[in-house]
């Protein structure tokens, strides 16, 4: 039974942590708390369920167009909304705020053009397969989960560490002003963070989306508050963080869900992350970095 | 007054719940104006509407020491919490303030005497118009004296720089602490009077997004004064009662609004100097 619950807790983590990956990503370079990521997540399901059913299109086809779909929402968003408030110097408060006006309109024109009901994939449409190992049930389709969203991380994490791109990034992160003196286009930087986290944050909608296989216009908030609850524990800004904090999560999530009452999981959960909070506030693994606009 | 009794009768509620949100966007200028970003008002509010409500369903106290009550329930609470949380700064505390929002409210969707997620049921009508109307008109004048006070020129300099504040000899925590037990305060009568014309309350109500909503309030009327607040929360609550026509989407004004004024009005909808200069040369900003 525990092997079972492991099993469902890695998928669940490895999502939360995608999710998680973008909304820190944006934190660290751009010092945003982007508020409309739930919502982005929300569009890339609907997307990926779009192409599926209207358009017959393959599983991963889906899932690339949902990424473009939800990543080209996040590059809208930061030049037409993130990028004016950073020539004005608005104190952080301020883009947080906008990104909420972002969330509550995305969330309602999905309400209005897809109404409340939940939306599934067609059955046929998923990978039905699965196998035994030993007593624990594996669905393919979780197996899938898993890999994309470790594939994807792999990837980012490579990309920050070990390229040009990543270090300029990561210069961006320490300081965007002095990374702007050494020649980098700070600027074109922000705008490619804001598509990449979205594009994660999309394609971490259709796993959702695939995984519980019910789609609604609301399923945007309970995952951003998994996705503060990620980058509070793991450290703000912290990639390595959003991926521990992420699995964390799942984790204490399932498990106590099986073992306690399906609510005071929650409550374990934020009680946890509020302790860490007044004891350790920069997360457990990260830096507390003070960045004045 | 055939009008009057008319419209009475159909939107008292909203009215009711203008004046309500109006506090509300009071208790959360309060803690912005010491420049802390908390996001717990929601929560208090929440405790004070369920303490009060408990209070008159339970012990039957009489509504004026039940809004104490709940007034000072939800201080209490502050006053505790306060120490540890106001350590943190910006955005941190915003989180940490998140959390402790999430606390109570699990809490309370897990309390048996809370009634649990269905809330509780049966709160008898006690909430008056002139009631909140009187509130509202006390908590505007005591917030403006304070404005005007030490006190609230110790808030000022600790928003404008906590460092240079404290070097002034301003005891920065402890006026901290002032704004956060006083907002707290404000939220929990809010709460209290809320919950006492809705028949009705539950944990949902005191979640994450009323959280923002009411920080939404503030920042979109403009933190610079009293008036802003109060006009962003009529604003916000009456707004998508007006757009009913548009059904679901009708909430996609308030994000529109929302997000254009974050961009062409940087100070909030209500800043006088702007208004005034607009006036002055004929109707041209």
């Amino acid at each position: 039974m525990l092997e079972q619950q492991l099993l469902n807790a890695l998928t669940l983590g490895s999502v939360y942590a995608l999710f998680a990956l973008g909304f820190t990503l944006v934190f660290g370079v751009l010092a945003v708390i982007n508020l409309s990521h739930g919502a982005v997540f929300m569009v890339g399901s609907y997307v990926a369920l779009a192409l599926v059913t209207q358009l017959d299109a393959p599983l991963w086809a889906a899932m690339l167009g949902a990424a473009l779909a939800s990543g080209g929402l996040g590059l809208l968003v930061d030049v037409l909304i993130l990028k004016p408030l950073r020539v004005r110097n608005a104190p952080h408060l301020i883009p947080m705020i906008a990104t909420i006006g972002v969330a509550i309109m995305v969330t309602s024109s999905s309400q209005g053009l897809f109404g409340a009901e939940i939306r599934r994939f067609p059955e046929e449409t998923l990978p039905a397969a699965d196998f035994m190992v030993g007593a624990v049930h594996v669905r393919v389709l979780e197996i899938a989960i898993v890999a994309i969203a470790f594939l994807l991380m792999a990837v980012l994490f490579i990309t920050l560490k070990r390229t040009q791109l990543g270090r300029a990034l990561r210069a961006i992160a320490e300081s965007p002003k002095a990374a702007y003196l050494m020649g980098i286009n700070v600027e074109g930087l922000f705008h490619v963070t804001s598509f990449v986290a979205a594009a994660l944050g999309g394609i971490a909608g259709v796993l959702i989306g695939l995984d519980f296989n019910a789609i609604t216009p609301q399923m945007g908030q309970p995952i951003l508050h998994k996705g503060i609850a990620v980058i509070i524990l793991g450290g703000m800004g912290d990639i390595r963080g959003a991926l521990i904090g992420g699995l964390f999560l799942g984790f204490a999530e399932v498990i106590s869900k099986a073992y306690l009452s399906s609510q005071m999981g929650d409550a374990v959960a934020f009680g946890l992350l509020f302790l860490i909070l007044l004891v350790r506030p920069s997360g457990l693994f990260g830096r507390v970095l003070e960045r004045k606009a | 007054m055939e009008w009057f009794n008319d419209f009475w009768s159909t939107y008292s509620t909203l009215v009711f719940t203008v004046g309500v949100h109006m506090l509300l966007a009071l208790s959360i200028w309060l803690t912005l104006s010491c420049g802390l970003l908390s996001l717990a008002n929601a929560a208090f509010m929440g405790i004070g509407a369920y303490v009060s409500a408990l209070l008159t369903l339970n012990a039957g106290w009489a509504f004026p020491t039940v809004l104490l009550a709940g007034g000072i329930a939800p201080a209490l609470v502050a006053l505790v919490i306060g120490a540890p949380v106001l350590r943190l700064s910006g955005v941190y505390l915003a989180m940490a303030t998140l959390a402790f929002g999430e606390v109570v409210r699990i809490t309370v969707l897990n309390l048996d005497i809370t009634g649990g997620p269905e809330g509780l049921n049966g709160i008898p009508l006690a909430t008056e118009g002139w009631h909140i109307a009187l509130l509202l008109l006390l908590a505007f004048y005591g917030l403006a004296r304070l404005r005007r006070s030490k006190v609230g020129r110790a808030f000022e300099a600790i928003k404008e720089d906590e460092i240079a504040a404290r070097l002034m000899g301003i005891n920065v925590n402890r006026y901290k602490l002032l704004a956060f037990v006083l907002g707290g305060f404000i939220a929990g009568i809010a709460g209290a009077l809320n919950a006492h014309f809705t028949f009705f309350i539950s944990p949902r109500e005191y979640g994450f997004e009323p959280a923002v909503d009411i920080l939404t309030m503030a920042v979109l009327g403009g933190t610079g004064s009293l008036v802003g607040p109060a006009l962003g929360a009529g604003i916000l609550t009456l707004l998508p009662e007006l757009l009913r026509f548009l059904h679901d989407f009708r909430s996609l004004v308030n994000g529109a609004v929302l997000v254009l004024v974050v961009l062409f009005l940087p100070k909030g909808i209500w800043e006088p100097r702007r208004i005034r200069a607009f006036f002055r040369k004929g109707g041209q900003a």
